[in-house]
């Protein structure tokens, strides 16, 4: 550990960082731009200026950019020196020359890092008496608004989104101090991680535009530590509150998920919550008035609900705590897991797998540093694409840590390394059915039907282990990918549910763990469909379609469906006939679809924003989202404690008790012994730092004695969370709070996102604290257990096509979709075929075809790929308002 | 003993002095204009809304008695959708007028609000707009910003050049 002294102090630090990470880490408020702890140090904009002396008689010293520099053993520099503190402020005053006067109007203000180092500079009167430069504005699409007069030019913008997110539509044009970061021409950001360039913009110029629609400023918003709810992945959000609506997601840095990046869909998919389509209000059907108060449902809940079988069917989308709390209600043999046949199958083999502990599951931190990485049949870009991010990362970490080991350079050292790197890229391997942009960076991919493609993964793993089965024929590929996870140290396999082939996952778990041995650590990372699927398939429940048989033979059934649209898990047919036989329908949900119009009672639930919840993501780390927002109308409540609200009614014992979700957590381990540990993942409710709860409202939220005096003058009582060790209002501790209850990122000085510095142990290391989230599956020794059960080729039928899903980052969620912008985004629905089929059929680009599945005929436009394996049908997956269809059933076409 | 004469003999004399009490409200007393009273939202020169719901006001107040929502319209314009202060909480210290960027809340000599009921003090904007620029006469903050908000365009405002021809290459 080299000693390096600043200001004469001496402090003991990490080699291998430059100075600025150095500072920021020990806690100095040193200013910068350009340099962003993801992405390196490339020294453009002089922003962040020390002085370093030779040694201790050196009293002259030589200015330097603290970012370009390396930490030297007993390195000498000042950081509040008086030349380096005049330099520092120049370059603000440089920048400032053209900087707009628009601060009032950007939606950056109050959260402005170039704010931030203006001020921290000391920067305060313009001296500069000549004109600004203007620029014109581009149309960028529905979530990003550019005014490019902002603009200081760091950089930041086009290196993340070409060089760190694989981006090509965003450049920088002109030359000299007419630079312009935008499009070639007006139109939408192709790369769905755009919404980023909204928080790694210093200023203004990329701000998020669905916050422009109702725009409230950072310190006006109420925020709490939350999870996405978009896919699998668990990455950590901070949505903001404010008037009752939710008003924009930003990211929450955990050093373990999601890093500093989050996703569009898990950006911006948020505007559900506001949806005028919410259930606000309980409804009893076939009455001359539906909508009834609390009171009266409970009433005639307790009517309706003794003598009947209750039945409960959960949802991969509600929290660990609603799900539980459904399956204490009914029972246990009466709960069902609220998902299909095929996809429990798959799930339940990926529970068994990590359950097993024969593999270590990474996190998406460990994929970045993963030295070789397969995706095995699964559309990751697509599905999980934060992940897809982070093998990007990977592919590119490696390529640079290669080339590094020949040239002495510091990994900081961003244009130096990608100078010597050049073209080189790390391995990856991706396996899809249809060629993904990832393809870009792979070193190998392939295009095959499921079977192929798993038959691919057997075939590796008799490379690796030649004692397994082998597939006979050994493709070329499967040479090549198994060399290249031979030399690695680290190697990644992914896979997921998305194939609809459980060949996969079992070929992807042989390879895996062939690989092991005493120095190399493979991870086996698996995808699954929704934001608890995890936490809902360590249930062990049955499947729906094991609900509908048991529904025919019993009388009286009162079926309760917690957060599910069923009408998006099986054939619409199956779900009309199951509606039919059940007696009486009770539905938890918070927006109306196909299955609330079947329930006679609909019980209006909290949205992921207005609930306490834990969420169990694809590697099992169970992590808390807390409520943000009380909702304005008291009829919206949690899921759970509806629910334990009819428990009360059922059992008089428990009469009255309010459950909280600590103390559910609790119980679950105890009764459930897959999630051990959970109840640590927050602390408990009752957690107070020097006596005072965590606020979600900064000290400086406005509006506290206006904001409801149109409604009656005198204030309310300040609301009371009962459930978290959050408080809803401005008072509380202001310090440090503990990792997994960070309200929001900000520290004095620093009023941007940038304030994460602060949180962080160092630079882009975990959390004060440790990153926020359980694993609730750990490695074991056991001996693992191969699977031999090899899938034959796929052989295409005459007349008959194999039916896939084809997953769209916009457009497949069901949520996400209630964003005008993703709706925008969103495809029509389609069938693809391959080339040759399609001439088969003799249809071209666009005729309607007609497919029959489940009985029923869907007539679509088609579209041709011609890397798509001939036999194969491709059709959008869980588009608003499509039936769903039986994936990997053979279909009829017809033209 | 000389002393309560002489306090007397002041009193006394007071019976010859000016008045300071006037008979309000017959009599209206005399405010200075920058006098802090009642809070209004004035407008731009060519008559526009000056708020752009920017919020500083309400970060500034010390009693958080202003409440608004920002909005914009076709052109891009700023201004306040609501606009809220409740009078009954105010303290007239005037923060909001120094935090404004636009001039736009401005405090004016004007004290007589009294109401019957507390609640009759909550203003919303139809009640603080008022049809005149108030105390900073000619000041358009669109003319100074930068962005084209339907005031001007790109490089029309007051000490801006033309929008850069991202084509050229001359210096």
């Amino acid at each position: 550990m080299p000693k390096i002294y600043i200001d004469n102090k001496s402090f003991d630090v990490k080699a291998g960082k430059n100075l600025l990470e150095t500072c920021l880490s020990l806690g100095y408020d040193l200013p910068y731009f350009c340099w962003h702890p993801a992405m390196g140090s490339i020294g453009a904009c002089r922003q962040c200026a020390v002085r370093v002396f030779k040694d201790e008689e050196d009293t002259k010293g030589r200015i330097v950019m603290s970012c370009m520099e390396n930490v030297k053993e007993g390195l000498r520099m000042s950081v509040s020196d008086e030349m380096a503190t005049a330099f520092r402020a120049q370059v603000v005053e440089w920048l400032m020359t053209n900087h707009p006067h628009d601060c009032p109007v950007c939606d950056e203000g109050g959260s402005c890092h170039l704010q931030d180092v203006t001020v921290m500079t000391g920067h305060d009167y313009r001296r500069f008496e000549y004109k600004k430069r203007t620029y014109t504005n581009q149309y960028l699409g529905p979530f990003i608004h550019h005014e490019m007069n902002r603009c200081i030019q760091c950089y930041r913008c086009v290196r993340f989104y070409r060089d760190y997110a694989g981006g090509d539509d965003l450049n920088v044009f002109s030359a000299h101090n007419h630079v312009y970061f935008g499009r070639e021409k007006d139109g939408i950001l192709q790369s769905p991680f755009s919404g980023n360039l909204a928080e790694v913009c210093p200023t203004g110029v990329f701000t998020d535009k669905t916050l422009k629609e109702h725009y409230t400023r950072k310190w006006d918003l109420t925020t709490a530590p939350s999870i996405c709810q978009h896919c699998s992945l668990g990455c950590n959000t901070i949505p903001g509150e404010r008037y009752g609506k939710l008003r924009n997601i930003v990211n929450r840095y955990n050093g373990e998920v999601n890093g500093y990046f989050l996703c569009d869909r898990g950006r911006f998919g948020y505007e559900f919550v506001n949806s005028e389509n919410r259930i606000t209000q309980p409804i009893i059907r076939n009455r001359t008035i539906e909508a009834v108060s609390h009171d009266l449902l409970i009433q005639h809940l307790a009517m309706l609900l003794p003598g009947q079988t209750l039945i409960g069917i959960g949802s991969p989308r509600a929290s660990v705590e609603s799900n539980y709390s459904l399956r204490e209600l009914v029972g246990k043999e009466n709960f069902y897991q609220g998902v299909n046949d095929d996809q429990v199958f798959l799930e339940q083999k990926i529970v068994d797998i990590l359950q097993s502990g024969c593999v270590h599951t990474p996190s998406l931190k460990e994929i970045e540093e993963a030295d070789a990485v397969l995706v095995l049949g699964e559309d990751i870009w697509n599905t999980a694409p934060i992940m897809a991010l982070a093998v990007r990362q990977s592919v590119m970490k490696t390529a640079a840590a290669e080339s590094l080991e020949q040239v002495p350079l510091p990994a900081w050292h961003d244009v130096a390394v990608k100078e010597l790197v050049q073209e080189a890229k790390g391995f990856l391997a991706n396996v899809t059915v249809l060629p993904s942009p990832l393809n870009e960076i792979a070193a190998c991919s392939m295009q095959g039907a499921p079977d192929d493609m798993a038959r691919l993964g057997f075939g590796i793993a008799h490379i690796l282990n030649p004692t397994l089965p082998s597939v006979g024929v050994i493709m070329e590929k499967a040479i090549i990918i198994a060399e290249a996870l031979k030399h690695a140290k680290r190697p990644v396999i992914i896979t997921g549910t998305g194939g609809c082939n459980d060949g996969l996952i079992r070929a992807a778990y042989d390879i895996a763990v062939a690989l092991k041995t005493e120095d190399r650590k493979p991870g086996l990372a698996f995808v699954l469909p929704e934001c608890n699927s995890m936490g809902l398939a360590m249930m062990r429940a049955p499947s729906l379609e094991k609900v509908a048989g048991r529904v025919q033979n019993t009388p009286n059934v009162t079926v309760v469906i917690l957060e599910n649209d069923l009408y998006r898990r099986i054939p619409a047919a199956k779900a009309d006939a199951f509606f039919r036989q059940c007696k009486n329908i009770i539905v938890l949900d918070a927006l109306h679809n196909r299955t609330t119009e079947k329930a006679h009672v609909l019980i209006p639930a909290a949205t992921f924003a207005e609930a306490d919840g834990t969420f169990v993501n694809n590697e099992g780390r169970a992590q808390r989202s807390c409520q943000v927002f009380m909702p304005a109308i008291n009829t919206i409540k949690e899921s759970f404690k509806w629910l334990w609200e009819i428990k009360a009614l059922l059992t008089s014992a428990s009469n009255g008790q309010e459950k909280h979700p600590d103390e559910l957590l609790a119980r679950l381990e105890s009764s459930l012994t897959q999630f051990a540990g959970i109840s640590a993942v927050a602390p408990p409710r009752d957690f107070r730092i020097h006596g005072s709860a965590i606020p979600r409202e900064s000290h400086r939220y406005s509006g506290r004695t206006a904001m409801l005096s149109n409604l009656a003058v005198s204030e309310p009582k300040p609301l009371q969370d009962d459930d978290s060790p959050l408080s809803f209002t401005m008072e509380g501790y202001r310090g440090m709070p503990p990792a997994p209850l960070i309200p929001s990122f900000w520290a004095p000085g620093w009023n941007s996102g940038q304030a994460v510095n602060k949180y962080q142990q160092e630079v882009g290391g975990p959390l004060k604290g440790g990153d926020p989230g359980i694993r609730l599956f750990e490695q074991t020794t056991a001996t693992p257990v191969f699977s031999r059960d090899i899938p034959d080729a796929f052989v295409p039928r005459p007349n008959k096509w194999l039916l896939l899903p084809q997953h769209h980052i916009f457009g497949t969620g069901e949520l996400s979709m209630y964003t005008k912008g993703i709706a925008e985004r969103s495809p029509e629905p389609y069938i693809t075929l391959s080339k040759w089929d399609a001439e088969q059929l003799g249809a071209v680009k666009g005729d309607l075809l007609s497919v029959k599945t489940d009985e029923k005929i869907y007539t679509f436009p088609l579209i041709i790929e011609e890397s798509l394996q001939d036999g194969i049908v491709l059709m959008p997956a869980g588009l608003q308002g499509m039936d769903v269809w039986s994936w990997g059933a053979w279909v009829n076409i017809t033209k | 003993m000389l002393s309560h004469l002489r306090t007397m003999w002041l009193v006394f004399l007071h019976l010859f002095h000016k008045r300071e009490t006037i008979q309000y409200p017959e009599e209206k007393i005399q405010l200075h204009p920058r006098w802090r009273g009642r809070i209004v939202l004035t407008k731009d020169p060519d008559g526009g809304e000056r708020c752009v719901g920017c919020y500083l006001c309400a970060a500034a107040c010390p009693v958080d008695c202003i409440a608004l929502q920002a909005t914009e319209d076709e052109d891009g314009r700023r201004y306040p959708e609501f606009f809220r202060i409740n009078f009954s909480r105010c303290i007239f210290c005037g923060y909001c007028e120094e935090a404004c960027p636009t001039y736009a809340i401005q405090l004016i000599p004007d004290f007589e609000m009294a109401e019957y009921k507390r609640q009759d003090l909550v203003f919303e904007k139809e009640d603080l707009l008022i049809d005149s620029q108030g105390k900073y006469p000619g000041y358009n903050f669109y003319k100074v910003a930068g962005l084209d908000a339907g005031v001007k365009e790109k490089g029309k405002g007051d000490n801006e050049e033309e929008p850069v021809d991202i084509k050229s290459l001359l210096p």
